[in-house]
């Protein structure tokens, strides 16, 4: 039976990156402004939901030697049809998403994802994880690259919030040691809420 | 010369896991402890070499010739993979003791990004290092050999970094992932020192 | 089918075979839909930072396109017309001694050899600091810069060109793709432009 809880459970409970801590290179790489937080996260959600239903429906043909190679060609193939749809349709974020956006694939979270949910579960089952996995996934990001925004940019999703010409902001945290700072006291805060 | 600048590069200025981010789940993972940092960083050496030579040839006579660049992700992804499948039977059989230093890591390695994103950014040198030319065989498994330096030099850092901070107190929310993500921080930090040096 | 099929040898050969058999024409496939867009965004984008270079034209510049040597490296320059009279040259020009490495500007420059406008084309200077050398402030004051009569330097080196604060190296490499593209254009002007034979060869670019 499908179950709103695999919905839900990605989000906050089990989320991918403040609870699980899977799929670290993304999340610090390209954090560095709210609206590449939400991009990647989008993409990653695309091939975790995708891989999730294929998985799924052909899990019974697929034997249990395999299943690892097997799940890596699915997954490797949905992120090389994401990577040539951005280069089309959105050549700009492509750019600034760069290497990170083959490396969806070695990405934990989806791999993780088909051997412990999809590779068990019915269809409806795994999208609705998959949906509520990605969701989590871009929440954290989009979070995280918000914050850096703000305190490295002055900026919210490229708007300028403080309205000042030349902010003297703190470059520092769209530098690469800014990401591993905001990611530490993001995951202090949400522990203590938990 | 441009030999030892992409080592100096790679190692200090552009570090892979301190700066481009490829390798943080090992990173974070198995750095509790100074020796299997130094464990781990043998077998990701032995595998990114190695992976780097393999998937060069691949793209250089297969894939360009043949115009089908777009299959680079997967096909990397599944040379890496039967790689470090076959790098561990070979040691198994070879040298034991290899495998007892190497072996528990070698399964985590797979899905490492830092062989995968390396064994790309190898493939184009020359647009990123203004003092390479051309790029060639040599260069890329030289690139990939400095990367693994810079993830075996972050790695056995950090790890060195973290034996220090189980012995101090910290504050309550901050223990575990956090403090160390602080500490990788001003890791980070220090190694922005280097940046502008090539 | 609730059975798992069995892990013999045939079995995993034929399924890991169909596996990537599906994948790779789906994927052959994806690649074909897409080839024409992002053709097209390449093309696009490059015509984008002419338009921003150069005054308004009706050509299109990607098809008037010569290539020139210039200080041991070829710039690419594309001829914006209107009407068949030129409007501007578009100069992409490059530098590798940015802080970060590796700095392409286009440089537009008006038939008489003052600059119109300039636009980063890729850079990894440091955010926040060298990168700053994409905002107007810092390039506008390009505009009208005439190579003839001011120096492309930055003002610490006794040039007119005032340096980013705490990017000077950013600021220095910056000037240095205005001195090349200048120089493109100089040698442009004592060869034949825009020859049929020289648009044939580039026009793929």
């Amino acid at each position: 039976m499908a179950d709103i809880k695999n919905l839900t459970r990605g989000i906050i409970k089990e989320n991918p990156i403040f609870s699980l801590l899977l799929g670290m290179c993304p999340t610090l790489g390209v954090t560095t402004s709210g609206t590449n937080g939400m991009c990647m996260g989008l993409a990653t959600m695309f091939v975790l939901i995708m891989s999730n239903m294929v998985i799924s429906i052909i899990k019974n043909v697929i034997p249990n030697k395999v299943r690892i190679p097997a799940f890596i060609v699915i997954i490797a193939t949905f992120v090389t049809i994401i990577q040539l749809l951005m280069e089309a349709y959105v050549p700009a974020l492509f750019e600034q998403l760069g290497l990170y956006i083959p490396l969806i694939v070695v990405n934990c979270i989806i791999l993780g994802r088909a051997e412990s949910f999809a590779s068990k579960n019915g269809v409806i089952d795994s999208i609705l994880d998959g949906i509520g996995m990605g969701l989590g996934f871009t929440l954290a990001l989009t979070l995280l690259g918000l914050v850096r925004e703000m305190l490295g940019a002055g900026t919210i999703f490229g708007w300028n919030f403080l309205g000042m010409e030349d902010p003297k902001t703190m470059l520092v945290f769209i530098l690469p040691p800014g990401a591993f700072l905001v990611l530490a006291y993001l995951i202090a805060i949400i522990k203590k809420n938990n | 010369m441009a030999y030892l600048l992409i080592i100096i590069s790679a190692v200090f200025v552009n570090n892979i896991v301190l700066s481009q981010f490829l390798g943080i789940c090992p990173f974070l993972g198995v750095s509790k402890k100074v020796n299997t940092a130094i464990g781990m960083s043998g077998a990701v050496m032995f595998v990114l070499v190695l992976a780097t030579m393999v998937t060069y040839i691949l793209n250089k006579y297969v894939l360009v010739p043949l115009n089908i660049e777009f299959l680079q992700t997967i096909s990397f992804i599944l040379i890496i993979a039967s790689l470090v499948q076959m790098v561990e039977i070979v040691l198994k059989k070879v040298s034991h003791s290899l495998y007892e230093a190497l072996g528990v890591f070698l399964p985590l390695i797979t899905t490492n990004c830092c062989v995968l994103g390396v064994s790309m950014l190898a493939l184009d040198l020359p647009s990123k290092y203004s003092f390479v030319e051309e790029g060639s065989l040599a260069l890329a498994i030289v690139f990939a050999f400095a990367n693994a330096l810079a993830f075996g030099l972050a790695l056995v850092l950090f790890a060195g970094i973290r034996e220090q901070i189980q012995l101090t107190d910290i504050p309550k929310r901050l223990q575990g992932t956090p403090i160390s993500l602080i500490a990788a921080g001003l890791l980070a930090l220090a190694f922005m020192g280097f940046s502008g040096l090539v | 089918m609730s059975q798992k099929l069995e892990s013999s040898l045939k079995n995993m050969v034929i399924v890991l075979f169909v596996i990537t058999f599906v994948a790779g024409i789906s994927l052959a496939l994806v690649q074909q839909i897409t080839l024409d867009p992002i053709n097209a965004a390449h093309q696009q984008k490059q015509i984008d930072a002419i338009s921003i270079v150069v005054p308004e034209f009706d050509n299109n510049p990607l098809d008037c396109c010569s290539k020139v040597a210039v200080d041991g490296d070829s710039v690419s320059i594309y001829k914006a017309t209107k009407n068949n009279e030129p409007v501007g040259y578009a100069i992409l020009s490059s530098t590798n001694s940015g802080f970060g490495g590796f700095v392409q500007v286009m440089v537009g420059l008006q038939p008489d050899g003052t600059i119109y406008n300039t636009s980063v084309v890729s850079h990894q200077e440091t955010p926040g600091l060298g990168d700053r050398m994409t905002t107007d402030k810092f390039r506008n004051q390009f505009q009208g810069f005439d190579c003839e009569k001011q120096k492309a330097i930055v003002k610490k080196d006794g040039g007119d060109v005032d340096a980013l604060t705490a990017a000077t190296i950013s600021s220095r490499a910056f000037c240095s793709t205005i001195r090349k593209a200048y120089n493109a254009y100089l040698a442009l002007n004592n060869q034949s432009t825009c020859t049929d034979g020289q648009s044939g060869a580039t026009k793929h670019e």
